[in-house]
């Protein structure tokens, strides 16, 4: 974990620096120069941070299911803990996507909002994270909290494949990779970005997914400590 | 006693307790009533497009159902006899029984708003009949199979009113907005195969959902 923490940090402090200092020109000469995207501009710097915080926000709900998923098999009642804290990180970064995603929009699209398939997808997962909790909160039994958060966070992933696969196909937008886009409709929108951008990128998102691993592992820490506690109470 | 007569027997018990109470049939038309009035003193005077009373429409199909599907679940909770039921039939019985019944409760529910918005919209005129009623069937099928598992979840819950709505709106978009558009395609009369890749949607939601709460049902039943 000591492994991980570090390396996130590294990773982190290398993207803040490369994505804000490295320059951006039209015609890139060396490995240290961006090239001007038209229309983007210097605006195009929030892929390095919007893009991994999106990709982790869907990577703690992933997280949360699969963890759900076991508790049902084992009904043990540590997957839970794990379950409901990477929700909660995932609902943390699933607001962090909205706002940073809705300010770049703002600026590049010009207004905060725009029913884009995507934006679509990430104000839904944020209402999926928004249910999961109100329904926790109305659940008294542990054990029954347990068995019914895990069986809709599961119900909801089923859902997953029409906000990724069919609706941008269906509904014409602005991300990368929707309707009508000539570089191609595949689901996840294939990066044309030069090598240099693409490696800082690709960084981005292996360190943003390290921190919700620490962070993670620090959570499900301190709920194991409060479970302990709240049960020697009683 | 094989599957098709245990499941039917369950159906014909929901039937008859609810032809003797009347409870979710008075209760959601007269939402469907009121919901539509409203809407009507909003519109009265204006030329509305068929997007917007198509939008309206299912507006109105899913605030309804949201009032009166959780009953299937939740009366057996508050009658205290779950535990009947599930010393009686199997929990796939139980739960393909409670389906049938809230499709046909939501079947119902959709063709007494169609014949409300006809009544009372002039502008909502059905020009392609075909592709009117396969969304309105697949449509409400794919409801009802989201709302009948999510009302066994909420069952469970303190606060049950409230949490039905917030719980299935995630769960239920994609349904919405595919129907959303299907409807305006009739009103506009397009062709049937204009349609098409909706009733593909529409058709995989419910076999994905059907599926999906039929291996999830038992945690949620067995205590």
């Amino acid at each position: 974990m000591r492994f991980i923490k570090y390396s996130s940090i590294a990773f982190i402090t290398f993207v803040i620096l490369a994505g804000i200092a490295i320059p951006m020109v039209p015609q890139p000469q060396s490995w240290l120069e961006f090239p001007i995207i038209p229309g983007l501009e210097e605006k195009a710097r929030n892929i390095f941070f919007h893009v991994p915080i999106a990709w982790v926000s869907v990577l703690g709900f992933i997280f949360a299911l699969y963890y759900g998923f076991r508790y049902l098999r084992t009904k043990d009642f540590d997957y839970d803990i794990k379950s409901v804290s990477s929700a909660g990180l995932g609902m943390m970064f699933c607001i962090l996507a909205t706002v940073t995603g809705s300010i770049w929009a703002k600026f590049n699209w010009g207004s905060f909002w725009n029913w884009d398939p995507r934006e679509t997808s990430i104000f839904i997962l944020l209402l999926i994270y928004g249910a999961y909790f109100a329904l926790r909160s109305a659940l008294g039994q542990e054990e029954v909290r347990a068995r019914l958060s895990a069986v809709y966070s599961i119900l909801a992933g089923l859902t997953a494949p029409f906000f990724i696969f069919i609706m941008p196909r269906i509904v014409g937008g602005l991300h990368p990779g929707a309707k009508g886009d000539t570089a191609g409709s595949t689901p996840m929108a294939q990066l044309h970005m030069p090598p240099n951008m693409r490696f800082v990128f690709l960084i981005g998102i292996i360190g943003f997914s390290l921190l919700f691993v620490w962070l993670l592992n620090m959570r499900v820490r301190i709920a194991r400590i409060e479970y302990q506690i709240s049960k020697k109470e009683n | 006693m094989n599957i098709i007569t245990s499941t039917l027997a369950i159906v014909s018990k929901d039937v008859r307790s609810e032809l003797r109470t009347r409870y979710a049939m008075n209760a959601l038309l007269m939402f469907v009533v009121t919901s539509v009035a409203t809407i009507l003193f909003a519109l009265r005077e204006d030329e509305v497009s068929t997007e917007v009373l198509s939008g309206m429409f299912w507006v109105v199909v899913f605030f309804t159902a949201m009032s009166g599907l959780s009953r299937i679940f939740v009366s057996e909770e508050e009658r205290g006899t779950t535990m009947t039921l599930q010393l009686i039939a199997s929990p796939s019985i139980v739960y393909f029984g409670k389906l049938i019944f809230n499709c046909g409760l939501t079947l119902v529910l959709s063709s007494a708003v169609t014949i409300l918005y006809i009544a009372v919209f002039p502008a909502f005129v059905i020009k392609s009949m075909g592709i009117f009623i396969l969304t309105i069937f697949l449509g409400s099928l794919g409801f009802a199979a989201a709302a009948t598992i999510i009302a066994a979840i909420i069952a469970k819950a303190n606060t049950k009113g409230t949490l039905y709505p917030v719980l299935s709106f995630p769960i239920l978009i994609p349904l919405l907005m595919t129907v959303m558009k299907s409807t305006a395609r009739a009103l506009d009369g397009e062709m049937f195969i204009a349609a098409m890749s909706e009733f593909q949607i529409l058709v995989s939601y419910l076999m994905i959902m059907i599926a999906g709460s039929y291996l999830l049902f038992d945690y949620v039943w067995k205590e």
